[in-house]
């Protein structure tokens, strides 16, 4: 059984995000970048599958810019097999990044693909459910227990309750929510040898997808602030303030 | 045309999200329909129809649709939205989990989250945990759009709408129910309260969690939240955590107790009107989005706490 797992390259979660003074976007120049961290927890998930025995080669793929590849080689490192960079400088929506993969899910014929829940620049939470309609397949999303049986995996899911535990035919598509395991630190000897795992590159028209996107962006803002207020020096005085200036207790 | 919203609901009743994505529902269009898909749902069906400003529920109910499966309710949605200009849901988990698989069936792309409805085609929406606010315009003909629902408040009641039934879809029968492991609780709601306490790791352990955070929640009528960091050490459940990839709250007050202020938590909560951080570092970040601040241990300050609030 093969595993297909589509990791972004995002800004890293521990960057204090600048929005341009012109309101076109957020400042990326010189900003540390990192695979998105759902997508570690995707890939860790891989590889735990493949060393249970259940799945027999992880394949990572990402659609970004020439340096996604260094975002690809991480997963490389953490042991992943092989990589498929289908490279593009466009800003890439959710629906046009699940077209390419569903076109990469039908060259490779995966049995599952592993998505992150959400990438965290953009926040959309889109792709994985995308995916899974345009292929057709079943879906289980924010996924924090998956167990592979006979042609079918049975998926606890996060849910606003608290759990749900569904049962979806393979080939599926699963999304991981933080809880499904902790991600692996590539080591240093596994990381000189990712340099040598083969990553095929790709692009947009290879898989015939029309990459122009369906949202205008007018205009990114800095959201409005709110400022530090006051310390209070003891319980009563909070309880006090909260009572009589707040009016909330 | 008109808008389609789903409905967010345990067949029984319909949760006060429906109500808040109506509002935001009704800034797009005038003519919102809202969609019951359940089983034995007619009650929450109900209630959708004495909400202010729907002029018509529609209620599928199916064994198929008894648990907010993806993909027949999907299909469901999908055999629907030719009558529609945008479908609507609230970015619950339901909303979050099938709307995307709707747009791309429709070939369209989801604006996620919206905070803000600037006309019927542009929408704002947070992006980077909060930390950039991005105004977009779909171009697409019919839309598909999932609400932030603390940042609108709850329509109203006062409306007698006609209740419809729809057919079911075709089941795909891709997947299949097995269990759910939902907390019960007699604590408002995260997502509807008016008052919030939240623990953080400071607390330690689960038992601690309970003996320090939860006399103050039922003292108050305080729902519970809990930071990331809280839920993965298994003090507290998932459904508590308040964040980027939490719950996102906004109530009149938040208690945030051994919280450090992470952006992925302060993304989940800094539109609450009156925050209140209790932390023993004084450089917490915390205490920059905090209206009060307090630097004590929580261990002290909270059974303290609770007595001064005294009896409600
Ligand atoms: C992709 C991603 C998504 C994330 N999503 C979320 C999310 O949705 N929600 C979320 O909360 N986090 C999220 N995080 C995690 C986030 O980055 C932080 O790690 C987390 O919020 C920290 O939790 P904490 O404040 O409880 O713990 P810590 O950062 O460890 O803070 C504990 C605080 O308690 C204080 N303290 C300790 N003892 C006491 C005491 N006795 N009395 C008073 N104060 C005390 C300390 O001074 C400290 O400030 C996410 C991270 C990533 C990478
Ligand atoms: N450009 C991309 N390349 C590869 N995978 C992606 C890309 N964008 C999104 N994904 C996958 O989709 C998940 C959810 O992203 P999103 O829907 O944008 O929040 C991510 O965690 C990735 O697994």
């Amino acid at each position: 059984m093969k595993l297909l797992v589509p990791i972004k390259r995002v800004v890293d979660y521990n960057v204090k995000i600048r929005v341009k003074a012109d309101g076109s976007g957020v400042e990326l120049a010189n900003v540390k970048m990192s695979m998105n961290p759902f997508d570690e927890i995707s890939v860790e998930e891989a590889l735990r599958l493949k060393e249970a025995g259940k799945a027999s080669e992880v394949v990572v793929v990402s659609i970004g810019p020439a340096k996604a590849e260094e975002t690809l080689r991480t997963a490389l490192a953490m042991g992943a097999d092989r990589a498929v960079l289908v490279e593009t400088d466009d800003a890439v929506e959710p629906l046009a990044v699940a077209k390419i993969l569903k076109g990469v899910a039908e060259a490779e014929q995966p049995s599952l693909i592993i998505v992150g829940k959400q990438a965290i620049d953009d926040d959309s939470n889109q792709t994985g459910q995308m995916l899974s309609a345009l292929l057709g397949w079943a879906q289980a999303t924010f996924a924090s227990k998956v167990e592979i049986g006979e042609g079918s995996a049975q998926v606890t899911r996060e849910v606003d309750g608290g759990l749900q535990t569904i049962d979806v035919k393979l080939p599926a598509v699963v999304t991981t929510d933080l809880r499904l395991n902790e991600p692996r630190y590539a080591s240093l000897p596994n990381i000189m040898k990712a340099k040598k795992k083969p990553l095929d590159k790709k692009t947009p028209s290879d898989f015939g997808v029309d990459m122009s996107p369906r949202l205008k962006v007018l205009k990114t803002e800095e959201p409005s602030g709110r400022k530090a207020g006051v310390k209070v020096k003891s319980v009563a005085e909070l309880v006090d303030k909260l009572k009589n200036e707040a009016g909330v207790l | 045309m008109a808008i389609l919203l789903l409905a967010d609901h345990d067949n029984a009743h319909l949760s006060d999200q429906t109500a808040k994505a109506l509002t935001a529902a009704g800034k797009i269009g005038s003519d919102v329909h809202v969609l019951v898909a359940g089983a034995g749902a007619k009650a929450a069906a109900e209630q959708a129809a004495k909400l202010s400003g729907v002029t018509k529920v529609l209620v599928a109910e199916d064994q198929t649709l008894a648990n907010n499966l993806a993909e027949p309710l999907a299909a469901l949605i999908v055999s629907l939205a030719g009558s529609y200009e945008a479908i609507v849901s609230a970015a619950t988990s339901v909303g979050k989990n099938v709307l995307p698989r709707v747009a791309a069936l429709l070939d369209v792309a989801q604006v996620s989250e919206i905070i803000e409805v600037v006309s019927a085609d542009t929408f704002k929406r947070p992006i980077y945990a909060g930390n950039a606010i991005q105004t977009v315009q779909s171009t697409d003909a019919r839309k598909v759009i999932t609400v932030r629902t603390a940042s609108f408040a709850a329509a109203g009641e006062g409306g007698s709408a006609s209740i419809e039934s729809v057919s079911a879809a075709a089941n795909p029968g891709l997947s299949t129910h097995v269990k759910d492991a939902l907390s019960s609780s007699d604590r408002p709601e995260l997502t509807s309260a008016k008052i919030i306490i939240s623990g953080g790791r400071a607390l330690g352990s689960s038992e601690k969690f309970q003996e320090v955070i939860l006399p103050v929640a039922d003292k108050l009528g305080a729902a519970v939240g809990a930071s990331r960091a809280a839920v993965d050490a298994g003090y507290a459940p998932n459904d508590w955590q308040v964040g980027q990839t939490g719950k996102v709250v906004a109530p009149q007050l938040y208690i945030a107790c051994g919280i450090s202020g992470a952006i992925q938590h302060l993304a989940g909560m800094k539109d609450s009107k009156v925050i209140v951080a209790i932390n023993k570092d004084e450089e917490a970040p915390i205490f920059q989005v905090a209206d009060y601040g307090l630097v004590a241990d929580i261990f002290e300050a909270l059974p303290e706490f609770e007595k001064a609030v005294g009896a409600r």
